[in-house]
C-alpha cells in the first residue's frame, strides 16, 4: 500500500490534510494580525529611544510568559497523560520549587531588569537644561498645547498638535483642567497621567520624521475616545522656522474672520491676531496647518469642519461647544473655508 | 547563664513578627526617601548616605525575620512533625502556629528583599 492507507482508519495522514488545510489559513490570520504591529500609532514600531525600550521591555516579558507557559503545559500533559505514583514528599518538592522557589527568582529578576531599565523609558531632563519645553493640559474632550521659552513663560499657544525636533528630547509638562486624563504617544513612548493640580514631566524623543498618533489612555468621559491628537516630528531647522513664524503676531485678513466674529465664535476660540481671544475652546490660530479635526476625531476637510460647526455634539458627546447649525447655509460654509485656510 | 533567645510562649504575636518587621521596612524605606528627598535641600548629607542607612535598616530587617523563622522552627519542632497540623489538641495548636509563622517569614524575607531592590537603582532624587 503505497499510501499505506486503504481503510479510512489512517488517522495520522488524515490529520495531517486538516492540518494542511489549516496552516495557510492559521497563517494568514497571524499576518492579518501582524499589520496592527506597524503604523503611526503602535508601540511595537517604535520611532524614538523610549519607545523602543518599552518595547524592548514587551517582548522580553512575552518571550518569558512564553517559556512559563510553555513549561506550565509540558507539566500539565506529563501529569494528565499516564497515572503515575508519587511519593508525597516529591509532590511537596514541586509545590515547593515550582509554586514558591522558582517564581520568586523569576519575579526577583524581573523586578531588577524593570528597575534597571526605568532611566531609559523615563529619561530625566533638570530643570536647567536647554531643550523644547511644553506643556499640554487635557481638557474634556482636546488638548491644550503651549510652547514655553527659556525662563518658562507662554510662548503661543495651539491645541491638539504638537511639534517637535527630531533628535532632540522634548520635555512636557503634563497638567489637567477637568477630570484625570493620560497623555500617550504608543510610537514615541509610555503613557503619563494628567492630574488635575499636578504637574507630571514627561520627555520624549523621537528619531525619525513622521506624524505620530497619540491619545488619551485614561477614561475621561463621553468622548474620551474621541479624544486624540498629532505629534508631528521635523527637522531641527524646520521646527525653529515653524517656531518663529508663530511667535510673530500676525494679522489675519479674510473674509471668513467677520463671519466667524460676528456669530460670536471668538468669544470661545483664539485666533492670533485677531479679536478672537476666548480661551474656553482649542486655540485655532494656524488652525489650517493641521492633520485633523475635533481632536484626531475627523478628517481635516472644509466639509468635516462645517458638519463639527453645525452640530458638534452629535460628533463629540458631551463637547461643551453649542449647535450653531441654526445659522445660515452660506455662514457655516464661509466659516468652514476660513478655518481651513488659516495659516 | 540567662540566655537571650526568648522563651517559647503561646501567642499570636509570634506569628505577626515578620509581616510587622517588613510593614515596619517598607514604610520606613518609602518615607526616609521621600522625607530626604522633600527636603535635601536643607540636609547636609548626600543620598548615597540615605542608600547606606536603609542598607542597614534592610540587614537588621532581615536579621529580625531570621531570627523569628528560626523561633518559628524551633516551635514547629526543627521539622520532625509533618502538617497539616489539624488535632484539635494544645499540640496540635502549637505545632500549626509555629508551621504558620516559619512560612510568614519566608514571605516576610522575599517581601523585605523586593522592597530593599530599589535601592540599589535609584542613585538620587529628581525634582
Amino acid at each position: 500500500m503505497a499510501d499505506g492507507c486503504v481503510t479510512g482508519t489512517c488517522r495520522p495522514t488524515r490529520s495531517k490534510t486538516h492540518l494542511s488545510r489549516l496552516c495557510p489559513s492559521l497563517l494568514a490570520l497571524l499576518a492579518f494580525t501582524l499589520t496592527s504591529c506597524s503604523g503611526n500609532h503602535s508601540a511595537l514600531d517604535p520611532a524614538g529611544p523610549e519607545a523602543a525600550n518599552v518595547a524592548q521591555l514587551f517582548f522580553v516579558m512575552l518571550v518569558g510568559g512564553a517559556v512559563i507557559w510553555l513549561g506550565l503545559v509540558a507539566a500539565l500533559i506529563y501529569a494528565a497523560r499516564k497515572k503515575r505514583e508519587h511519593s508525597e514528599e516529591s509532590a511537596g518538592r514541586v509545590i515547593l520549587w515550582g509554586g514558591a522557589i522558582i517564581p520568586t527568582i523569576i519575579l526577583c529578576a524581573l523586578l531588577s531588569y524593570g528597575m534597571w531599565l526605568m532611566p531609559a523609558i523615563r529619561p530625566w531632563i533638570p530643570d536647567d537644561q536647554q531643550v523644547r519645553r511644553i506643556e499640554v493640559t487635557g481638557e474634556q474632550f482636546w488638548w491644550r498645547v503651549r510652547y514655553l521659552d527659556e525662563t518658562g513663560k507662554t510662548m503661543f499657544e495651539t491645541a491638539n498638535e504638537v511639534r517637535i525636533p527630531v533628535g532632540q528630547p522634548a520635555h512636557f509638562s503634563l497638567k489637567a483642567a477637568d477630570v484625570i486624563h493620560s497623555f500617550w504617544v504608543p510610537s514615541l513612548g509610555g503613557k503619563m497621567d494628567m492630574i488635575p493640580g499636578r504637574t507630571n514631566p514627561l520627555t520624549l524623543t523621537a528619531d525619525r520624521e513622521g506624524i505620530y498618533r497619540g491619545v488619551c489612555a485614561e477614561f475621561c468621559g463621553e468622548s474620551h475616545a474621541l479624544m486624540a491628537f498629532t505629534v508631528r516630528a521635523v527637522s531641527p531647522e524646520e521646527h525653529e522656522a515653524w517656531l518663529a513664524e508663530r511667535r510673530a503676531s500676525g494679522s489675519q485678513e479674510a473674509e471668513g474672520l467677520a463671519v466667524f466674529l460676528n456669530n460670536g465664535c471668538g468669544a470661545c476660540h483664539t485666533i492670533s491676531g485677531t479679536a478672537a481671544n476666548g480661551r474656553i475652546g482649542p486655540d485655532l490660530t494656524a488652525f489650517g496647518e493641521r492633520a485633523t479635526l475635533a481632536a484626531g476625531t475627523l478628517p481635516h476637510t472644509a466639509e468635516d469642519i462645517a458638519r463639527f460647526v453645525a452640530y458638534p455634539g452629535e460628533i463629540k458627546p458631551g463637547v461643551k461647544m453649542p449647535h450653531f447649525g441654526m445659522l445660515p447655509e452660506d455662514d457655516i460654509k464661509t466659516i468652514a473655508v476660513f478655518l481651513k485656510e488659516l495659516k | 547563664m540567662k540566655s537571650f533567645i526568648p522563651r517559647e510562649v503561646e501567642s499570636l504575636w509570634t506569628l505577626f513578627t515578620a509581616p510587622t518587621v517588613w510593614a515596619v521596612h517598607f514604610i520606613g524605606c518609602y518615607a526616609t526617601v521621600a522625607i530626604y528627598c522633600a527636603k535635601a535641600a536643607s540636609l547636609d548629607f548626600d543620598f548615597a548616605t540615605v542608600r547606606l542607612l536603609l542598607a542597614g535598616f534592610t540587614v537588621v530587617a532581615l536579621a529580625v525575620i531570621v531570627l523569628s523563622a528560626w523561633l518559628a522552627w524551633r516551635q514547629w519542632g526543627f521539622g520532625v512533625h509533618d502538617p497539616p497540623h489539624d488535632e484539635p489538641t494544645r499540640k496540635g495548636r502549637t505545632l500549626f502556629q509555629g508551621y504558620a509563622t516559619l512560612l510568614l517569614s519566608g514571605l516576610s524575607f522575599v517581601a523585605v528583599i523586593y522592597a530593599a531592590i530599589p535601592l540599589i537603582f535609584i542613585a538620587e532624587c529628581q525634582r
